[in-house]
């Protein structure tokens, strides 16, 4: 029955009953000749909603690239300030550790240059009293002379060779007295000059010191220009600077994310140590959210710990993410500190009593499987010594340390925040540009789909457009052997002429 | 009040209720012992919040006199698995001393189970049957009722094979087919597990 319903349906819609290839002849014919008929208003209609949509593209194009531009721009004065900062952050420690030197070392400079002094003065007069002094000459010398002087006859006297003999005896005894003194001035002379050694000494090591401390202030002037230099070409907002400063978070995004993995990671060690004694404390079967309440309680510790830290790498300056903190009074700071760090230390210690109470059930548990599983008649075996404290004892240790380790999240994450804007605003700007990219393409495309349409068109209807050419064609040919005047075509004509060749 | 009412509702439904009805007829309490090693595992799996049921199947299982062992453990580990050990204790005691009935009322069994865990409020309902599922009333014993076993699972374990089913298989088929029809009927989810040794036989729940 349905079958011949259907074969009812189709036969109604033959034009000459009984003739179905020639009926649909018929009806693409007419069909033809209907399209060929609406043939410039559907083109148009199809060159108008191509171009409409290929424009609309290229406005939402250019919007994006004008989105795009600001982000940058944005993202070029965020960079520039966060580097700005950063580098008054380095200046400021520079010029504080300068300050430091120069009170520390350069303020005993006066109290130095005394001891200098002091030494100096010691030295010359050592140095003085150490001059050789020249042994006096005899005066007998010129009695001898006399008596050498005296007549050959007075020689042979043997007055005169008693006279010599003492003056002998006398310059021997005087030579050997005058060897003993000079003998005895040379060591003296030799002992001040060995005690002058330790005074050289010192006086080295003390314009060594000296030395060493202008060599580290100039070393440290060296670091500030460098860093003056920097600033002034941030300031100035350079390509170079943008383009150190870009490169230099993207660094920093890429170290301080891995930290905070790193970081992630032993809080989660840290939840699966304290998540099983927390469900003691507050029971097992209660949930908040499909959660277990134990499961959200330690994590709730972890993340108290973490906030503890964090507020305490505030106080201690190692951290700039609250501002409010970092302009507190030095007092309330310092009473902020100590707050903070007795909660961390208290939650430490509540930790490493949980981690020893999860020891516990689970050798508890253990000893219950053991039980079930053997029937209940053997008993399980019973760790002992060394095998038996270490685990318990290393639990403990992690509990109490871990909290700590994690306070130093702080540093890792303030450089991440930081250096997460500068990364995620160039990648959006890059999607940005992208986006505006493949939205001229798909308006290029459209345009061009609206000519191809428009030649599709006219696939389905060659026929008429065929017999129009041909038409036309001997009317321009009759025309041209009657020598008619020229007839201007139509814009209608010159477009089928085109569209023919 | 809305922290308590996440905490706490009238089903809760992430606890298990399992109750372990044990075959003690004729022969087949000798096959007690294995239902030990269930009871075992199924104590270790359990947690807190969980009940745990065992009864018996004997002459007239629809009463609570057939239970050996209950309980409910407690929201904390420590106190949990003190009730898992007097639990194991208790049917431990009760299989050492087991004497057979003479007679199998599974479907009393059954619908004592349906009973208790309904009013468990419990969030997932297992039964198990442990029994070789032959079923034999005692004269005047009426079981002809369908038994409502929505959101039920029913587990068969260890469905031996008697000496009658050697002879014709098809008597061990068509129980087995009579039990999952009962039990689908009535809305209920079945399986049955006949091979205990392997590891991922009892991970049905």
């Amino acid at each position: 029955m349905v079958m011949e319903r259907a074969d009812s349906t189709l036969s109604g819609m033959f034009m000459i009953p009984g003739q179905p290839g020639l009926s649909v002849l018929i009806l693409v014919i007419l069909l033809m000749i209907g399209l060929y008929m609406g043939r410039s208003s559907i083109h148009s209609l199809i060159l108008k909603m191509t171009e409409l949509i290929a424009s609309a593209m290229n406005m939402a194009a250019q919007s994006m690239g004008q989105a795009e531009k600001k982000l940058r721009d944005r993202n070029r004065e965020v960079l520039l300030e966060l580097g700005q900062e950063q580098v008054e952050r380095q200046l400021d420690r520079e010029f504080f550790r300068v300050n430091t030197v120069v009170e520390r070392d350069l303020g005993r400079y006066p109290a130095l240059q005394r001891v200098i002094a002091d030494q100096i003065t010691h030295i010359e007069e050592d140095y003085k009293n150490s001059g050789q002094m020249l042994p006096p000459t005899p005066e007998w010398i010129e009695a001898v002379e006399a008596v050498a002087k005296l007549k050959l006859d007075h020689k042979n006297n043997p007055l005169t060779a008693n006279i010599l003999d003492s003056i002998h005896e006398a310059s021997v005894k005087h030579q050997k007295q005058v060897m003993k003194d000079y003998r005895d001035s040379v060591g003296r002379r030799h002992q001040l000059l060995q005690g002058l050694r330790p005074y050289w000494r010192r006086l080295t090591n003390t314009i060594d010191e000296v030395g060493g401390t202008m060599k580290s202030l100039m070393d440290r002037a060296r670091d500030i220009d460098t860093q003056m230099a920097r600033y002034e070409e941030i300031r100035q907002g350079s390509e170079k600077a943008e383009r150190t400063l870009r490169s230099s978070a993207g660094i920093q995004f890429v170290v301080s994310l891995f930290v905070v993995l790193v970081a992630v990671g032993g809080a989660i060690i840290n939840f699966n140590l304290i998540a099983l004694p927390m469900s003691e404390m507050v029971g097992a079967t209660a949930r908040i959210g499909g959660y277990q309440v134990a499961d959200i309680s330690a994590m709730v510790i972890i993340l108290v710990e973490i906030s503890m830290g964090l507020f305490l790498m505030e106080g201690l300056r190692f951290t700039r993410l609250f501002p409010v903190i970092g302009s507190m009074d030095d007092k309330l700071r310092l009473r902020m500190i100590w707050i903070t760090f007795t909660i961390l230390f208290s939650l430490a210690c509540v930790e490493s009593a949980l981690a020893f109470m999860r020891d516990q059930i689970a050798m508890d548990l253990s000893a219950l499987r053991h039980s079930l599983s053997a029937g209940g008649v053997a008993q399980a075996v019973e760790v002992t010594g060394v095998n038996n404290w270490i685990p318990m004892v290393g639990q403990m240790v992690m509990g109490f340390i871990l909290p700590f380790a994690l306070t130093f999240v702080a540093i890792p994450l303030e450089s991440l925040a930081n250096s997460t804007r500068s990364v995620f605003g160039d990648l959006m700007a890059l999607g940005l540009r992208a986006t505006a990219f493949l939205l001229r393409l798909v308006g290029d495309i459209f345009k061009h789909l609206g000519e191809g349409l428009t030649h599709l068109y006219d696939v389905f209807i060659f026929v008429p457009l065929w017999v129009e050419k041909t038409v036309l064609a001997q009317i321009r040919q009759h025309r041209e052997k009657n020598d008619e005047p020229k007839i201007t075509l139509t814009a209608h004509e010159v477009g089928v002429e085109q569209v023919m060749k | 009040m809305t922290l308590t009412a996440c905490t706490s509702s009238e089903t809760v439904p992430n606890s298990k209720g399992v109750y372990l009805l044990l075959d003690t007829s004729g022969t087949y309490t000798q096959e007690l012992k294995k239902a030990q090693q269930i009871i075992g595992y199924l104590l270790g799996t359990l947690g807190p919040g969980d009940s745990f049921v065992v009864a018996r199947i004997d002459s007239g299982s629809f009463s609570e006199k057939d239970i050996i062992a209950k309980v409910t453990f407690d929201s904390r580990p420590s106190v949990s698995n003190a009730q898992k050990r007097a639990f194991a204790k208790t049917v431990n005691a009760f299989v050492n001393n087991v004497k057979s009935s003479p007679y199998t009322d599974i479907s009393g069994g059954l619908l004592q189970a349906i009973e208790f865990l309904n009013e468990a409020k419990v969030g997932k309902k297992h039964i198990l049957i442990y029994s070789d599922l032959k079923e034999e009333l005692p004269e005047g014993f009426v079981r002809d009722f369908d038994l409502i076993l929505d959101g039920f699972s029913v587990h068969a374990l260890n469905v031996t094979k008697l000496r009658t089913d050697n002879i014709d298989p098809k008597e061990y088929l068509n129980r087995l087919e009579e039990w999952k029809y009962k039990v689908k009927n009535g809305g209920g989810q079945w399986t049955v597990v006949n091979d205990l040794d392997r590891q991922d036989a009892l991970m049905l729940m």
